[in-house]
């Protein structure tokens, strides 16, 4: 087999990039858990990986230069490496938001929570397995399931207008709420973005299978 | 955009002997562009190329049939002067072949068997040919010594200076830069690209990142055949043919 280190070196990227995916699955986790049940370690947990994150995404960044330079890629192989390079600042982005929402629980701390959080969770849980089947779309280049997974965004978006809504309702009712009602909001609003992020990937890997860029988000 | 086709082949086939090297090759190539034949070793591109300029006459036991035409002229036809032709549509080789003569001689050689021996007139034609080659400063002071002196990127340009000097319509450049170093390959390529303004190009190159680099189409050669003829953006980024692909991404064999 020719090119067989080069093709080494391509699996390599894919598996360093799906294991970037996964953090940023577990601080997403992570951060709406520790806002959930007000932990704060937990929330500094995830503010550690935000760290690991940024190495790992100019450690593969670093990769995708070299093979580059060095293999001069052509067709699906540039592809391949070229949908990595944005699938890696993706992730990254997705990273800082779960970092911003472990910020809302260390910025809340003890005080208690206006209302108990379901319909957060909820969004998190569709968006944790958008970027779930985001990864395996990529790992198993299917396409399927990236069209697939960008419908669950409308769900996300539908959840999102509905917290909204809620939180409005509280800060009406009482205005004391609005300090925490407005983080909460954004902790909504970043949810939403992360679930964005994934349909990206989604096109990302629509663009590395069929060569054809797709808008999937509108 | 001017988008004449300059040659068109239909049905072409072509015979060493009893081997057939080129099977049914259809193409258009358009005026003022750039195509680059792409293909492994002794897949008929080489072949190809001469047969656009009839120079495979030379070789014994070659038979060709189907159509080629230049502008619209079929060019195997036999009241066609060869001669004519191949000053029409010139060529360009892998390894720089420059007379042993002087740099002017090399130059002025092609325009004296034309007939013109008006001193005068074949200075400007030196100069002018040299200068569209990018070489006229690097030889302007040596123009009576040995072409044989000159560096190889240098032999290169002379021989497409050379080439212009009989002002042809098509140039042909089979592996252009192979004997080359990097300079003077990417001297080379900046050349062609400023010749496609006035030249219709038709290049050999096994040299992916030069096909990639300076065409504007490109024809991807395998056993005789084509395989896949498109716009180089494509053919680079997203080829249909799966044979394409494996070989541009070095998958092939």
């Amino acid at each position: 087999m020719i090119r067989q280190s080069f093709d080494d070196s391509l699996g390599s990227l894919v598996q360093d990039i799906l294991r970037m995916g996964s953090i940023v699955e577990n601080m997403l986790d992570n951060s709406v858990e520790s806002l959930k049940l007000q932990d704060l370690k937990l929330a500094q947990e995830v503010l550690k990986m935000e760290n690991e994150i940024d190495s790992l995404e100019q450690e593969i960044e670093h990769k995708c230069l070299r093979l580059i330079a060095t293999q001069q890629p052509f067709a699906k192989d540039l592809r391949r490496i070229t949908a990595g390079f944005k699938i890696i600042t993706d992730l990254e982005r997705m990273a800082d938001y779960c970092e911003d929402i472990a910020k809302v629980t260390l910025r809340i701390g003890a005080e208690d929570l206006i209302k108990p959080l379901i319909d957060i969770p909820r969004m998190s849980l569709l968006t944790q397995r958008m970027l779930k089947d985001a990864l395996d779309s990529f790992a198993y280049e299917n396409i399927e399931l990236a069209y697939q997974m960008c419908k669950d965004d409308d769900e996300v978006d539908h959840i999102y207008a509905q917290v909204i809504r809620e939180l409005l309702t509280y800060m009406m009712e009482n205005p004391k709420t609005i300090s925490q009602a407005t983080s909460l909001m954004f902790v909504g609003r970043y949810i939403e973005r992360i679930a964005d992020h994934a349909t990206n990937i989604g096109e990302r890997v629509i663009f590395l299978v069929t060569g054809i860029k797709k808008e999937l988000n509108d | 955009m001017r988008e004449i086709n300059k040659i068109e082949v239909k049905n072409l086939n072509l015979f060493y002997g009893e081997h057939q090297a080129i099977n049914n090759v259809n193409i258009q190539i358009v005026s003022h562009s750039i195509t680059a034949f792409i293909g492994p070793s002794g897949c008929g591109k080489s072949t190809f190329l001469r047969v656009l300029n009839r120079m495979n006459d030379l070789i014994d036991g070659v038979k060709t049939n189907g159509e080629v035409y230049i502008d619209g002229k079929e060019i195997y036809q036999s009241d066609v002067d060869v001669v004519a032709l191949r000053k029409k549509v010139g060529m360009v080789f892998q390894r720089p072949n420059p007379f042993p003569m002087s740099v002017y001689d090399n130059i002025a050689y092609g325009p004296r068997i034309h007939g013109i021996k008006d001193r005068k007139k074949l200075d400007q034609i030196v100069e002018r040919s040299l200068r569209q080659a990018v070489l006229w400063e690097e030889v302007k002071e040596r123009m009576y010594k040995s072409a044989l002196g000159l560096s190889g990127g240098q032999q290169q340009r002379l021989c497409i200076a050379r080439l212009l000097a009989v002002e042809p319509e098509v140039l042909l450049m089979d592996e252009p830069t192979s004997a080359l170093d990097p300079i003077s390959t990417l001297k080379i390529e900046e050349l062609v690209r400023d010749l496609k303004n006035d030249y219709t190009i038709v290049i050999v190159t096994h040299n992916m990142q030069q096909a990639a680099r300076i065409s504007d189409s490109t024809a991807y050669f395998l056993n005789g055949e084509i395989i896949e003829h498109d716009a180089t953006d494509i053919i680079f980024t997203n080829p249909r043919h799966q044979q394409t692909e494996d070989y541009i991404t070095g998958r092939f064999g």
